[in-house]
């Protein structure tokens, strides 16, 4: 065995593509663990299409999976792969324009028949031209591994599943990477022959990197300074159903999910039926209209009740939504957003539901809206909004999006006893009690569940008297309920923190971002300002109420550019509710943000050409 | 506020809100609201486990008027609304009220889904073939041809009938009632109250105002007994007067009027013998499907048979996972799997 060089580099960014059918989610979810065991900070975003399984070899049925990571803090998951490994001539195409210049390039040779080219719709053999622009390595992964499992009584078809084990391993020797525990996992996960060959050409895969001489060198990258602490890797949807799980515990109040599935909202709520040992009760309803009208009727009952959705099923639930907050009842609903109007892009990153959030049903009907901004936070914005729907009385969004739902990041475990514990009071006491009296400070009603005896007492959808919730058509009291309703979720901003930019509170320009969009921001104005600009960042995490600082903050910069994966909506808000002439870069291709995209727009407009 | 009593001791009157009422004078739900405040307290349910649930709709006024929680929801949504409050707390007597558009139109799939489930509720579906609240247009059980608002040369769209698709829908209880049938409609309720799972009553209403008559037949004691079958577990499908006697039998799933002179006894006679627990729903299906004019309108329950309720279920796989898993831990679930500690 030759000893070969080992060259230490801070970052690296790799790909994975190939048929969705071929494991490239297996394959980048095992390097992620292993990467994060062996320390480094990281970002991921897997990539993949709707289709279950569109036709092998197809550029519909690419999936990809991208991790960045370094021996210091990162954010993204990179604008371009330095590395990408294409699994046939589709995942090539799909994905090849990302590459960087002069990048690795790694391709299964065997794959590249005439028949693959053809459905990838290569007219002609690209590589010739690849091998000019890329660092071109071929290797005959299909035949690799056949050779590896060739004395078990697999078929061939069989065999050729093991083949992303190859890539895997190979990966894991060019960059150092433990194998230890996805050995046992691949123990634990399949039994009999699969986990023999699986393991097998894993270790294949490994030790041809070790003796081939098409890698003449390997590569580490130092483990990150990273705060102290224990640390594991989450997705934002683990996190979402982690908070809830979390939410119940901490509130002392059973927790009650209505959902029907979704994509990319769907394994919020597999996760959940995991956990019924906590007392967590799911319920998979008919329909997304149903699901919020069972989550509401368990808010009514007194359990901390929630819904998990997505766009279409968003639009679904807002007649019933509008009922949660005219019954003042406390209630989550989980918008994870997809791309495009109507069925649109499932698996795909957008940021376009915050208007409807904030304004999708009939009449003034305001409520409290909270975006998560990376996986981890997930956890943290489910518990908030808990902690203010029942503090208030109503229901509260909380944005997540198709990129945190499926990314995963390192995250700090908070101790459990850290965690804030808000334990919930429902009324009890008969005396004195009128339906829709409400606390002087927050503005709510009581919260009463049926079985309390002498708090018998009738709700709805019809207008209400203050005070006492009977029924009411009196033309001065719908005016004082519509602003009593207003003025409760204004007064949300007594609990949301105060603006603060990241970087200079005052300049030329600040950055104004909300949701899955920080890392990119933050990535890019620190990068602007290495670049000598006077430009800070500042990230909503509340965007109803909006923070009551934020006019001050954003009169304290010469502009304002607001980046999101929409067509401007948050731009929209801030230029109505502030008349600031916040310039809007949208992007909208069911895609994250490149940080070059928004460098590019901060020099554009710091330059004056924007 | 009172102290509360125990259930023994409440009569109709603590179940009566301080709500005016208003539907319509001469509307069949003053009857149905009595009847049912007439019930409650003879059931043993303290006040305050009761919660009546409704959608929109005339019907749907019905929580206003009773004195026990109450949730008037959103357009045909009552039964989803319901479930959640039943899975959230099986000990609550949960009462759905529904009429045959918010029911069977707007919500006719979270009907189906809601019955099919089998949890424990009661839902009451106030039949009038008629959309009341929005001022006479023909609903989903209208006969064809009637003439409405929205149908002035007759509706072209074929009605659905409740029993027929609660028992579609797996009904584990099913029974039809009338509204100004009072000794009728109280037995019905307790009946459904007493079923273990989703009991389903149909219960014509008459409208006076857009579908006045409806139900005449049925309803005027004239006619009653000629046009309407009263089903008794155990006992022989007859129905007519005295004079007039008819059996039913059922006959490779179709029925067959029996002319039932003075003196012959209907067994033997070869009528039906009723039998709400028998496995095959198709009996209760036939039953049905009896139409007027040339067969009488049944009344009373057509089926009942047991079979574990949702939340039972639920229960039973809290109860196996806490047994097998202990109570959750919130520090063991964040810590569990791969995790790796970096130094301070």
């Amino acid at each position: 065995m030759s000893s070969k060089r080992i060259e230490e580099i801070a970052n690296v960014a790799i790909r994975f593509a190939g048929d969705s059918g071929d494991g490239m989610q297996l394959t980048g979810t095992k390097f992620t663990e292993a990467t994060a065991l062996a320390g480094n900070d990281l970002s991921t975003f897997p990539d993949y299409p709707a289709e279950i399984r569109a036709p092998a070899g197809s550029i519909a049925g690419v999936s990809g999976f991208q991790i960045h990571f370094a021996s210091r803090d990162i954010r993204t998951p990179a604008d371009a792969p330095d590395v990408l490994v294409a699994m046939n001539p589709a995942a090539l195409k799909a994905n090849i324009a990302d590459l960087r210049p002069q990048g690795l390039l790694i391709i299964n040779s065997d794959a590249f028949t005439d028949r693959n080219l053809k459905l990838a719709h290569y007219d002609e053999d690209p590589l010739p031209r690849l091998r000019e622009q890329f660092t071109l390595v071929e290797i005959p992964m299909t035949r690799l591994n056949r050779e590896a499992v060739k004395d078990l009584t697999f078929s061939q078809r069989e065999a050729d599943r093991s083949r992303n084990f190859f890539a895997l391993g190979l990966m894991y020797w060019l960059y150092g990477r433990p194998l230890d525990a996805t050995v046992q996992w691949i123990k634990s996960n399949f039994k009999g022959e699969t986990q023999e060959a699986n393991r097998r050409v894993l270790l294949a895969g490994y030790h041809f990197g070790e003796t081939t001489e098409l890698f003449p060198v390997s590569y580490v990258v130092p483990s990150a300074k990273i705060e102290p602490g224990r640390y594991r890797n989450i997705t934002g949807n683990q996190a979402l159903a982690w908070g809830i799980v979390a939410a119940g515990v901490q509130m002392g109040r059973p927790v009650f999910l209505g959902a029907y599935p979704i994509t990319p909202a769907s394994d919020v709520l597999h996760e959940l039926t995991r956990f019924r040992h906590f007392g967590v009760k799911t319920f998979q309803a008919e329909d997304e209209i149903a699901a919020a009208a069972a989550a509401i009727g368990a808010a009514y009952a007194g359990q901390l009740a929630l819904c998990t959705t997505s766009g279409p099923g968003m639009v679904l639930k807002q007649e019933a939504l509008n009922l949660a907050i005219m019954t003042e009842l406390p209630l989550v609903i989980i918008d994870v957003q997809r791309a495009g109007p109507s069925t649109g892009m499932p698996t795909k990153v957008e940021q376009g539901d915050l208007l409807l959030a904030m304004f999708g049903r009939n009449s003034d009907s305001p409520l409290p809206v909270i975006a998560a901004s990376t996986p981890g936070d997930c956890f943290h914005a489910v518990l908030d909004a808990f902690r203010i729907a029942v503090k208030y009385m109503t229901p509260v969004v909380v944005l997540s999006d198709a990129y945190l739902a499926n990314s995963s990041e390192p995250w700090r475990i908070p101790d459990a006893d850290s965690l804030p514990r808000t334990p919930v009071a429902l009324r009890k006491d008969p005396s004195g009690f009128e339906p829709y009296a409400r606390n002087p400070e927050t503005l709510a009603r009581d919260w009463v569940a049926p079985g309390t005896p002498g708090l018998e007492h009738r709700i709805g959808g019809l207008e209400k008297e203050d005070v006492t919730g009977g029924i009411s058509y009196s033309p001065a009291n719908h005016a004082r309920m519509q602003e009593l309703r207003v003025e409760k979720v204004a007064r949300v901003a007594q609990d949301v923190p105060p603006a603060e930019p990241t970087g200079p509170d005052r300049g030329d320009l600040l950055v104004v971002g909300w949701g899955s969009t920080q890392g990119a921001i933050l990535s890019a104005v620190e990068e602007a300002q290495g670049r000598g600009h006077t430009v800070s960042a500042l990230h909503l995490r509340w965007l109803s109420p909006l923070p009551a600082n934020l006019g001050d903050v954003l009169g304290r910069f010469r502009r304002v550019l607001v980046p999101e994966l929409n067509g401007g909506q948050l731009a929209m808000l801030l230029r109505a509710t502030y008349l600031v002439d916040a310039h809007s870069l949208s992007k909208v291709a069911g895609q994250p943000f490149k940080v070059r995209e928004i460098g590019a727009r901060i020099d554009a407009l710091l330059s004056g050409e924007a | 506020m009172t102290a509360q009593k125990p259930a023994a001791g409440l009569s109709k009157r603590d179940f009566t809100s301080d709500q005016d009422v208003r539907w319509c004078p001469g509307c069949g739900d003053y009857s149905i609201l009595s009847n049912v405040q007439k019930v409650m307290p003879e059931l043993g349910v303290p006040r305050e486990k009761v919660v009546f649930v409704s959608g929109i709709g005339c019907s749907s006024r019905f929580p206003y008027y009773m004195n026990t929680y109450g949730f008037h929801t959103i357009h045909g949504r009552a039964p989803a609304f319901a479930t959640g409050i039943k899975i959230a707390r099986p000990d609550l007597s949960v009462w759905v009220v529904t009429g045959d558009g918010d029911g069977l139109s707007i919500g006719g799939n979270h009907l189906l889904h809601t019955i099919r489930r089998n949890l424990d509720l009661q839902i009451l579906l106030f039949n009038n073939r008629v959309y009341g609240l929005t001022k006479g247009q023909y609903s989903p059980t209208s006969r064809l041809g009637m003439k409405s608002k929205s149908s002035p040369q007759g509706t072209i769209d074929h009605p659905v009938d409740p029993v027929r698709f609660a028992l579609g829908a797996g009904a584990t209880f099913v029974a039809r009632t009338v509204d100004v049938d009072a000794k009728h409609m109280q037995e019905t309720l307790h009946r459904a109250h007493a079923h273990k799972g989703t009991a389903f009553v149909e219960i014509l209403q008459n409208c006076p105002v857009f579908n006045d008559g409806e139900w005449a037949e049925v309803e005027d004691k004239k006619t009653r007994d000629s046009a309407s079958l009263v089903l008794r577990q155990g006992q022989p499908l007859v129905f007519g007067d005295d004079e007039n006697r008819q059996g039913i039998r059922s006959e490779h799933g179709r029925p067959r009027l029996i002319p039932l002179p003075p003196g012959v006894d209907p067994v033997e006679a070869g009528v039906t013998v009723h039998d709400e627990r028998t496995d095959s729903v198709a009996y209760s299906y036939v039953l049905a499907a009896l139409a007027r004019p040339k067969f009488p309108m049944p009344i009373g329950v057509f089926r009942a048979v047991g079979r574990p309720t949702y939340e039972d279920l639920l229960q039973d796989q809290i109860d196996e996972a806490l047994q097998q898993r202990g109570r959750g831990d919130l520090r063991a679930l964040l810590t569990s799997g791969d995790t790796w500690t970096v130094g301070g």
